[in-house]
């Protein structure tokens, strides 16, 4: 029932204006649906300063590099031909958090926008787990600024070549810079010659005389045990899934401000991996809040009938699917799905099926859709949450299939579509998708030899028979050994038979 | 509390920097490119930036990826309208990915990267290897002197730029505003406070004469007091003059491109000369904020045309120079006032020239056409030494100009081969006058 008068009429928004729109979407947000944010910093940038913004990957602040230039090149040119528009937003995930709004936006979009970043993603940034554990929100502001600092110092210190050099083979190596799989803690190498020299000790102790009668191995008299060495290998922490860290702590030719440059190149890649992680689920998170968040304004009277229509036009842009065979289509669209399965859980929640009560057992019917949601929002990541929260009815939504390409058949093969045998199936592929560890190739320091020809040996587990890429592994191999300083060897090697498919090997130029 | 910050004012372009790494790096093949470039461009064409198509080799930035051609892939796609489990698609013909578009082909030709140079820094490329000769710059840098314009009034400024007019303006309203009683007023009631102590006169309204004299020393001390209070000039009065120094747009230029179309200059020779007229046309637009091209052929007698029919207009007929020369002189009267302009030419023939027109050529050139030209220069299009013949001998009309070039500074002639000559001779008659200097 409306009862107060709209925020806005037409188009056109001022400063005041875009006051109380936020005014009013925060108070949705976070009084009627209790979203827990960032304080918003909301900024008000042209269409230019967009393109700067995309340039350095969406920090306000970032060290300066050739491939940043690229971008805005690139980014520049399909602007100005029309290929792409620009988003209407871009947030950061920092405390505050800064939220970007084009100028050119009609207050409709302001509005929508505001409820999808400003709520949306701030509410995902700060209680999703995987942000929390791997970003640390206040610092990361200070900390682009400090490595834009550092990179200019390094720069006037020791020129621009040498330090594009560096930040060259960093970059090259930056998604080998994540520890993705586990968070391991590491040990000096004092620490590991303690723990060596405790256990020797507590064997020597609890060693009896009649088990030494019984059996004298040769083994206990044999060659004394180098513990330095042993100490230094432990600590090595072998296999280490992070090039980058690795090389950062015991590259023999690097200089310490290249440590740090390899450092810092390590900490933004860490910065962003949990973007890439959960892109799906966060769009999802952004696109429900401002759906429910712009509905509920209409609700109250704050928006005029041709705003919400606006608006409608706009999100059915943004949550668009292409068909798998049409022209437009790279893969499936992230808000698209993340909408679709949110808005789905919500559903799952106050009206289940008995198809749901089947499969959701523990959350159909139980009339907290927006409990639920949280739950999902701060405890999941892409993969797992299509694992557990894709249901038959979305997968009939977008007619999921599964499409099996095995280079020796020279057809492909549906594995699985949208029906009872394959649901389980089409979600688990999918949910592989979403998966980095399934998805990108697993290559691990397993070897370094830091006393004798210190030469590291890297190696790929191939799953399936995915090789990588020829060329470009002995380019970014190149890079590995400029940083490395001294050879670098990589071993492809089947995951099932141990086969080694491939070897590369290059030496620092 | 949250905050919205207006960062429209910010200054934009922070991604300057690192385009111009990007430019720097990429550099080698960005001229390359450009170079290639400049063999479909029309003359006048150099307003837009470049679209630039480079290979991505240096600018790549690689990385470990899986090859999409090698194992098994499983892809979830959307909108499945007719398949069944177990149904077999045949692969698409050439083994490319999935239905997606992902995946470029891999190997050394890997797709171009394209983007936009801007003009400058398409110009700063092409320009990159040639010296400004020290004549011509000189000679610009006078074209744009500062000049000082009015801009309207400042309160503050030298006491030389005080502007009176304003000023008083300004402090007549205050005093009338003020109530600043004027000299007018204070004289006549001294000279009747005067009159009153002598007795000439008695006040008019009846009072004693006492009275109206303490009356009028009050109204007077008032007065005094007042015009303490209100100055005649405040300093919040002021105004002069405000100049501000702006160039004048004069520095323009007009070029003139002279070529002999006679049937004996064949198409690849006008390709040469187009390639010269070119660059010289690019030269000029750095240096000039107005360039105009005229475009005047001429077989035996001389025309203006568009630069369509300049390069590809089909016309024969025997050779008179001078009448070219006749052409650009009566345009030179008629638009071009050479006060205001500057002018430049460039003259390609293959030197064939009737011999009886020879002399009336040097003697238009040196009397009328250099006097007026800020610079020269001749090109002359020899045939292709590769081809039927080799070089003759320099024709009649290289040897008549020849000698003029000793005595004229900005008089330059050269000779052009073939298309790889263009750029050293063009470097090197700008060159030649930095050195005579």
């Amino acid at each position: 029932m409306p009862t107060a008068s709209p925020l806005f009429e037409g188009a056109d928004w001022t400063l005041s204006s875009l006051d109380k729109i936020h005014e009013a979407v925060t108070h949705v947000g976070v009084d009627e649906l209790g979203l827990e944010l960032y304080r918003n910093r909301i900024e008000i940038i042209t269409s230019e300063q967009m393109l700067d913004a995309y340039a350095s990957i969406g920090l306000p602040h970032m060290y300066s590099h050739w491939s940043f230039g690229k971008r805005f090149a690139q980014q520049e040119m399909l602007y100005r031909k029309g290929v792409v528009g620009l988003a209407l937003e871009m947030i950061v995930n920092s405390d505050p958090s800064v939220c970007y709004l084009m100028e050119e936006n009609s207050a409709s979009a302001q509005a929508t926008v505001l409820a999808h970043a400003a709520m949306g993603h701030n509410h995902f940034f700060r209680n999703n787990r995987v942000f929390r554990e791997w970003t640390d929100a206040k610092a990361i502001l200070d900390y682009a600024q400090f490595a834009r600092d550092y990179v200019a110092r390094c720069e006037e210190r020791f020129g621009p070549d040498e330090v594009e050099r560096t930040l060259d083979a960093a970059h090259a190596l930056q998604d080998q810079g994540v520890d993705r799989t586990a968070w391991h803690r590491r040990h000096s190498v004092a620490h590991e010659r303690e723990r060596i020299a405790a256990r020797r000790r507590h064997e020597r102790e609890s060693e009896s005389e009649f088990w030494r009668a019984v059996s004298s191995s040769p083994k206990a008299e044999g060659e004394p045990v180098d513990v330095d060495r042993q100490a230094e290998v432990r600590s090595l922490a072998l296999p280490e899934e992070n090039i980058l860290y690795f090389i950062e702590k015991h590259s023999p030719g690097l200089k310490d401000w290249q440590r740090e440059l390899v450092r810092i190149v390590r900490s933004l890649s860490a910065y962003f991996e949990p973007q890439r992680q959960t892109k799906m689920m966060n769009e999802g998170c952004a696109c429900w809040c401002h759906f429910t968040i712009m509905h509920r304004l209409r609700e109250k009277g704050l928006l005029t009938e041709g705003a919400m229509l606006e608006f409608l036009h706009l999100h059915s842009q943004v949550v668009a699917q292409p068909d798998y065979d049409d022209q437009r289509f790279s893969s499936i669209n992230p808000y698209a799905l993340g909408f679709a399965m949110t808005r789905d859980i919500e559903r799952i929640c106050t009206e289940p099926t008995d198809e749901d009560r089947e499969w959701f057992p523990d959350i159909a019917g139980n009339g907290l859709p927006l409990e639920t949601l949280k739950r999902a929002w701060s405890d999941f990541r892409d993969e797992s949450f299509v694992r557990q929260f894709l249901s038959p009815r979305v997968m009939r939504q977008f007619h999921l299939f599964r499409l099996d390409d095995d280079p020796a058949d020279d057809h492909y093969r549906v594995g699985a579509i949208h029906d009872d045998r394959g649901y389980r199936r089409v979600r688990s592929a999918l949910a592989d998708e979403y998966d980095p560890g399934e998805t990108r190739p697993r290559i691990e320091v397993t070897d370094a030899d830091l006393r004798g020809s210190r030469q590291l040996r890297l190696e790929h587990r191939v799953r399936a028979g995915r090789t990588l890429d020829a060329l470009e592994a002995r380019r970014t191999l190149r890079h590995a050994a400029r940083l490395w300083g001294y050879p670098v060897v990589l071993k492809e090697i089947d995951e099932h038979d141990d086969s080694v498919l491939a070897t590369y090997s290059e030496t620092a130029s | 509390m949250d905050s919205i910050i207006d960062r429209r004012h910010n200054p934009k372009g922070r991604s300057l920097g690192n385009r111009q790494r990007f430019v720097r790096r990429a550099r080698s093949h960005i001229r390359r490119a450009v170079k290639e470039n400049l063999r479909d461009r029309p003359v006048t064409d150099s307003e837009s930036g470049e679209n630039v198509s480079i290979p991505a080799d240096d600018v790549h930035e690689p990385g470990f990826v899986q090859d999409t051609r090698a194992g098994e892939h499983r892809r979830v796609l959307p909108r499945n309208r007719e398949f069944h489990e177990g149904d077999r698609i045949p692969r698409p013909s050439g083994g490319g990915g999935g239905g997606g578009s992902e995946g470029s082909e891999e190997g050394e030709g890997e797709d171009n990267f394209t983007f936009v140079l801007t003009r400058e820094e398409f110009l700063d490329i092409f320009f990159e290897d040639l010296a400004l000769p020290d004549m011509v710059k000189q000679r610009i840098a006078a074209e744009t002197a500062p000049v000082p314009r009015r801009a309207g009034f400042t309160k503050d400024g030298p006491p030389n730029r005080m502007n009176l007019v304003r000023t008083m303006h300004n402090s007549m309203a205050r005093r009338v505003a003020l109530g600043r009683p004027g000299m007018g007023a204070l004289n006549a009631l001294e000279y009747e406070l005067e009159r009153l102590r002598n007795g000439e006169i008695q006040p008019a309204d009846g009072q004693s004469a006492e009275r109206r004299i303490a009356e009028i020393e009050e109204t007077l001390e008032r007065y005094a007091r007042r015009r303490k209070q209100v100055p005649y000039i405040d300093p919040i009065d002021l105004r002069y003059n405000h100049f501000e120094t702006v160039q004048r747009p004069i520095a323009q230029a007009v070029m003139f491109c002279l070529m002999d179309v006679s049937a004996s200059m064949d198409e690849d020779m006008k390709d040469l000369a187009k390639r010269f007229f070119m660059l010289l046309h690019l030269f000029l637009k750095r240096q000039y904020e107005r360039v105009e091209v005229v475009f005047i052929r001429h077989t035996q007698h001389a025309e203006e045309v568009d630069e369509e029919n300049f390069f590809h207009g089909r016309q024969t007929g025997g050779t008179v120079v001078s009448s070219a020369f006749a052409e650009t002189l009566r345009i030179v009267e008629e638009r071009y006032p050479i006060d205001d302009w500057n002018l430049y030419l460039a003259q390609a023939s293959d030197g064939d020239d009737a011999p009886s027109d020879i002399k009336r050529c040097t003697d238009l050139l040196t009397e009328k056409v250099l006097p007026i030209c800020q610079y020269v220069a001749y090109v002359e299009i020899a045939r292709d030494p590769g081809g039927r013949r080799s070089l003759p001998a320099q024709s009649e009309l290289w040897d008549a100009y020849e000698p003029l070039t000793a005595e004229h500074h900005h008089f330059a002639t050269r000779r052009i081969q073939r298309p790889s000559d263009i750029y050293p001779v063009f470097r090197d008659l700008f060159r030649k006058d930095s050195v005579t200097q």
